[in-house]
């Protein structure tokens, strides 16, 4: 599938550079527009704003809350993938479709809804506070909504690995041997760790990210329960604009590298099955 | 580059012989305990974490009557605006990105160029951008602190805390999702037709009306309620940009929060419920039309062969 010539078909220089204005407009010039603005403050203002105890308190959680969530949704991953493609059951399809929806549903409504589900007295959170879980308005209700948000990932990158396997590699084992469990440890489970791995990165990229639905059930306390988004809408609310800008490009440098993982990731995965 | 065939349904093992069917179905199949574990494991994690919270959405919607729940959505000028600035806001952003999805894909899909990869990436760059980072850009460049917010202001412009700065906030979060799917389909369809609309004289807006958007509509469409879907819902970036004003800048999930901040819950989640609603709608027509998209790059894939 190489392209063709420009000769041939009209439209590469107005296409190409449509998209390329669109996107310097849109989004190059207001990242560099942000990294400016940090580098406006020199080094040890830099570091006084965006390294503070606070800010690190901040960075810590934002990103101890997205791996946690990007873990659990690896082991629900796995289960649900497993399930949909390996079983049938009444109302498969009904799941299967109930997969996506944290993709569609606003960030907004799946923070409310869940916030009102894990209150003391709420339909989930009164089934937990006489165990002494408080759900709401702590770190465990931001690694709640986190795998909710973060959830479709691994799903959706582990099925189609399942449903490519073929059963001749199982057969093959079990002829030569290998209990169902040895199949699964040694033959599928090794053929699943990439995908799993490329829906852990994205899911852990979503959390690093959210915003919508954390705000309503973290109770903001600063040092326990303030993700970085938060900081940088502190700051500028108090019109402390470098400093918001500053903690944003540590966000930035973290969203660059994990973007950098993800892309190698699909990279090697694509090559192993290609 | 070749692109796998879509991913269909392993086929069934075929009833070989009798005798030596059942050690090999042993084989492949999990014991009834493991699967009845599992299948039970997916109900629990699907109800709990999905099902149970859309169940609630509309319980808590509907808890005072139905009465009272259309007059929380009608009644107040403040969500009425709200509703009409998101079906304002979504639509322009979408059809931003819809024109730079069109040209992007076919500059990807048709040509090869140096940097061609790096655009790729490139494209893909928002998604991981925090939408709070994404509304704090906006700000630095339009807000009052910086020149040109200024000088947009002393000309009577105003961006921030406005509907084009929701538009653009919007637009900058929502950027990869056409040209992500686009790119696969028009890749998928081949220049064949194309070129042999060239050859019989057809200009190049004549070419892409007739022969290259019929080609691709499944997947322009697709892409596009990916998209809006996203726009409508988007609250990090929005948050940040429009300032929160009261019946002016507030958008459908910022209502939301701030009905909820207000402790209206009957409203706040009468305001949600129409947000589920959206998303339902969404996610109904992606299953309706993922086929469609499907069916149309592989039969281009087999009229090419």
């Amino acid at each position: 599938m190489s392209g063709v010539s420009r000769r041939a078909l009209p439209g590469f220089g107005l296409g190409l550079g449509y998209a390329l204005v669109y996107l310097t407009v849109l989004v190059l010039v207001p990242l560099a527009a942000c990294l400016v603005k940090a580098a406006s403050l020199g080094p040890s203002e830099f570091l006084a704003a965006a390294w503070t105890p606070r800010a690190i308190a901040a960075y810590k959680l934002t990103v101890g809350t997205s791996l946690a969530a990007a873990a659990v949704n690896v082991v629900l991953g796995l289960v649900v993938a497993w399930t949909l493609v390996r079983y049938e059951f009444v109302g498969k399809r009904v799941v299967d479709a109930l997969v996506d929806v944290p993709l569609a549903l606003p960030t907004a409504v799946a923070g409310l809804v869940y916030a009102s589900l894990y209150v003391p007295n709420g339909w989930i959170g009164q089934f937990l506070a006489p165990l002494g879980i408080q759900a709401a308005y702590s770190r465990l209700g931001i690694v709640l909504v986190l795998v909710f948000t973060g959830f479709p990932f691994v799903v959706r990158t582990v099925q189609p690995v399942l449903e490519d396997l073929d059963a001749e590699t199982e057969e093959a084992a079990s002829v030569l041997g290998a209990s169902r469990w040895q199949t699964f440890r040694r033959v599928i489970l090794p053929m699943l760790v990439p995908p799993a791995l490329t829906g852990f990165a994205l899911a852990f990229a979503r959390g690093m990210g959210e915003y919508g639905s954390v705000i309503f059930i973290t109770s903001n306390r600063i040092f326990e329960t303030e993700i970085a988004p938060m900081l940088i809408m502190t700051r500028l609310e108090e019109y402390s604009y470098a400093e918001a800008a500053a903690i944003a490009t540590v966000l930035l440098g973290f969203s660059f590298l994990l973007l950098a993982a993800i892309n190698y990731l699909e990279y090697r995965s694509k090559r192993n099955v290609g | 580059m070749s692109a796998s065939p879509a991913p269909i349904a392993p086929p069934a093992p075929a009833p070989a012989a009798a005798l030596d069917a059942k050690p090999l179905k042993r084989a492949t199949r999990d014991p009834w305990y493991v699967r009845w574990t599992l299948i039970g494991l997916t109900l629990g994690i699907v109800g709990l974490l999905v099902a149970v919270p859309l169940a609630s959405v509309f319980v808590q919607a509907t808890a005072k009557g139905l009465g009272v729940y259309w007059t929380n959505l009608v009644a107040n000028a403040d969500t009425r605006h709200a509703v009409f600035l998101t079906m304002v806001v979504a639509p322009v952003a979408v059809a931003m990105n819809v024109v730079f999805g069109v040209a992007a894909a076919w500059a990807i899909a048709r040509f090869r160029f140096r940097g061609r990869g790096l655009l790729i990436t490139l494209i893909d760059l928002p998604f991981s951008v925090s939408p709070v980072v994404a509304g704090l850009v906006f700000v630095l460049i339009f807000g009052l602190q910086a020149p040109l917010g200024l000088w947009l202001r002393d000309h009577g412009y105003q961006v921030i805390f406005a509907p084009p700065a929701l538009v653009l906030a919007t637009a900058f979060v929502t950027f990869p999702f056409v040209a992500r799917e686009l790119i696969p389909v028009l890749e998928a369809v081949g220049p064949d037709e194309e070129l042999a609309a060239r050859s019989l004289g057809a200009s190049g807006w004549q070419l892409f009306w007739w022969v290259t958007v019929p080609n691709i509509k499944w997947g322009l469409l697709y892409g596009v309620i990916l998209c809006n879907a996203r726009a409508m819902g988007e609250f990090g970036a929005v948050y940040v940009v429009s300032g929160r004003i009261e019946g002016q800048t507030d958008t459908m999930p910022l209502r939301v929060q701030k009905l909820w901040e207000g402790s209206d819950n009957p409203a706040a989640f009468a305001l949600a419920s129409v947000l589920t609603l959206l998303a339902l709608v969404t996610l109904v027509l992606k299953v309706v039309i993922e086929p469609k998209v499907r069916e149309q790059t592989a039969a281009a894939r087999t009229a090419a062969e």
